[in-house]
């Protein structure tokens, strides 16, 4: 059943989008893959070149990506891929009425990135919740711990290798001087 | 009065001598308070009644969706994202069975759309139902919360006679619908639909020119353009600031680009901008629901590409192919071309996005739910510095915080 569908979809080689191009040209040799896939406009780059590209990305009139829609990882284990991780970034344009992924793959042993909290102000969480599901660690984030689990938690859930039944201890409740500093906003 | 007077005439105080510093005291609300929509714990650091900073803390409602979405089939997954907004079930089914349309390269006919475009649009109205009702009822206004789920009320019964539940809807499926409009579904439609005017308009007497209800939401928790873009707005609260994106419009989808229907905007983005947008939304979504009704087209509700239902059970009984599908479905379930696709659509609550990552073997490796009101309580602080403890009720009440999608 498989093969009737995938004979369908025989995908064409990708062309470059504008996109694509723009991102090549200021940017040489940091672009490593792109695609669009049932639309939907497709950059991998190199991990060294984030901050600057996020930071075009958002500041350049051609571009004007004003919103930071979503941010996520994909674990590949399971797929056989290397590097294993992939950060995915969305990207929202208001102006220009489009919308841009960006991939950044990292390898198992080696899984930091530069964070881009100071680009958009919904990174923050975005990142905090990569960091607690998946381990990436995002460098130069304020405050980069667990969001959605609870501290004492082991391991990151979202990862393949993270049986699904596993079970941990119950905490013992805490008191309220225990727990950490709030009060960042202040 | 925004946030930097407040604190410097705060510090102007200080001048006289009087320490306040140390008068700074933290206040955790929640997890469990009346006035939280879920469980979310907020803590604040009170000047007296003046918040000067705040944290707040989820995930007290994490129940693991995207990992048990990632151990099932793609097809057991609907069922999941009912639970994700247990106010508007229905949005969340669609922005799902749409998402693995996409992933597979095929559209649901055209009578299945408009269906989805009514029940969704029914579930629109029931979120803002919700929301507004909660709002004004933690702010005193108790009537016109009564009101408002009565009229709730008129519309869950419409779900129930389409899917058979008011809340664990479970109601679309790739290619269509799990059923077609039920007998006399359509005058039902317009009985109630006639009610909910009725109720909008005595409700809209009753609040929204209140002077009391005014002074509790106006120029309380505004938050401009550019912080609202920034912390990744969408959906009624960004429209609030004065921004006419809507995903309907915007990346249309479904049958929207065929219906004629207003964005209504705000310009303050404070507490009251957001009510009066989502009461327009309702009367938008009124319309919406209206047109599609006499535009409903004849014909399938359900794809009739092989291996993406279950077939009838007479053929399964009947034939070697409907045996054969029948077979494969339960045992290895759908399976849709390896690829990544991002779907967007308008939830009740702003975009609902799902970023999935297929291999093509029948096992999802990536099922993500983008959450729309995720931003909206990392923008909390921002929005509540430089206000008073009482106005969180209605800042809060204003995010509708739905605690299935936000931890999911």
């Amino acid at each position: 059943m498989s093969e009737e569908i995938s004979t369908q979809e025989t995908e064409t080689p990708p062309e470059a989008c504008e996109l694509t191009t723009m991102l090549e040209q200021e940017f040489p040799g940091a672009v490593t893959g792109f695609h669009s896939h049932r639309g939907d406009e497709t950059v991998i780059i190199e991990r060294s070149a984030l901050e600057s590209v996020c930071r075009f990305l958002r500041d350049d009139s051609r571009c004007s990506f004003e919103i930071m829609m979503d941010l996520t990882a994909v674990d590949r284990l399971e797929m056989n891929e290397t590097p294993r991780f992939e950060i995915v970034y969305h990207f929202k344009s208001l102006t220009h009425a489009r919308r841009l992924r960006l991939k950044v793959r990292l390898a198992e042993d080696d899984c930091k990135i530069a964070s881009i909290h100071h680009l958009w102000k919904a990174v923050d969480w975005y990142e905090r919740e990569c960091f607690d599901m998946f381990g990436i660690v995002f460098e130069g984030h304020p405050d980069l711990r667990r969001i959605l689990m609870y501290d004492e938690f082991e391991g990151h859930p979202l990862r393949k290798d993270y049986p699904i039944d596993k079970q941990q201890p119950l905490v013992e409740l805490k008191e309220v001087e225990e727990r950490h500093v709030y009060g960042r906003h202040a | 009065m925004t946030d930097m007077t407040v604190l410097q005439s705060r510090s102007e105080d200080a001048s006289t001598g009087e320490d306040f510093s140390a008068s700074v005291m933290s206040i955790e609300i929640g997890p469990a308070h009346p006035a939280m929509h879920g469980i979310v714990r907020l803590t604040t650091q009170l000047d007296g009644e003046l918040i000067v900073g705040m944290e707040a803390e989820i995930g007290y409602l994490h129940r693991g969706f995207e990992k048990e979405s990632e151990n099932s089939k793609w097809i057991q997954v609907i069922p999941y994202t009912d639970r994700l907004n247990y106010v508007s079930p229905l949005l969340c089914n669609i922005g799902y069975s749409m998402a693995v349309e996409k992933l597979y390269g095929i559209e649901a006919p055209r009578r299945a759309e408009f269906t989805r475009v009514i029940m969704g649009e029914i579930s629109r109205i029931t979120d803002h139902l919700t929301c507004l009702g909660a709002v004004a009822m933690e702010i005193g206004a108790f009537t016109f919360f009564l009101w408002f789920i009565k009229a709730r009320e008129y519309l869950w019964e419409l779900v129930e006679e389409m899917t058979g539940a008011r809340l664990t809807t479970n109601w679309t499926r790739f290619g269509g619908n799990a059923f077609d409009l039920p007998d006399g579904f359509l005058s039902d439609l317009s009985d109630r639909l006639a009610k909910l005017k009725e109720v909008l308009t005595e409700c809209d007497k009753l609040l929204t020119r209140n002077k009391i209800f005014i002074d509790r939401v106006k120029d309380v928790g505004a938050i401009s353009k550019e912080d609202a873009l920034s912390y990744g707005f969408t959906g009624p609260m960004l429209r609030a600031c004065g921004i006419p994106f809507d995903v309907r419009r915007a990346d249309s989808y479904s049958v929207y680009d065929e219906l004629d229907f207003e964005i209504p905007v705000g310009s303050t983005g404070d507490c009251f901008d957001r009510f009066l947008v989502r009461m327009e939304e309702i009367r938008q979504s009124i319309s919406i629901i209206e047109q599609a009704a006499d535009k409903m087209p004849e014909g399938p509700f359900m794809t009739d590409e092989r291996m993406m239902h279950y077939p009838d059970k007479k053929d399964v009984y009947g034939n070697i192919e409907g045996l054969i599908d029948h077979f494969k479905l339960v045992m290895e379930g759908h399976q849709p071309p390896a690829g990544e696709i991002y779907m967007p659509t308008e939830g009740g609550n702003g975009e609902i996005g799902f970023y999935l990552v297929s291999d093509g073997s029948g096992d999802p490796v990536r099922v993500r739910m983008r959450p729309p009101c995720f931003n909206f309580v990392a923008a909390m602080p921002a929005m509540t510095v430089g206000h008073y403890v009482a106005d969180i009720v209605p800042i809060f009440g204003s995010v509708n915080m739905i605690g299935g999608e936000l931890d999911r």
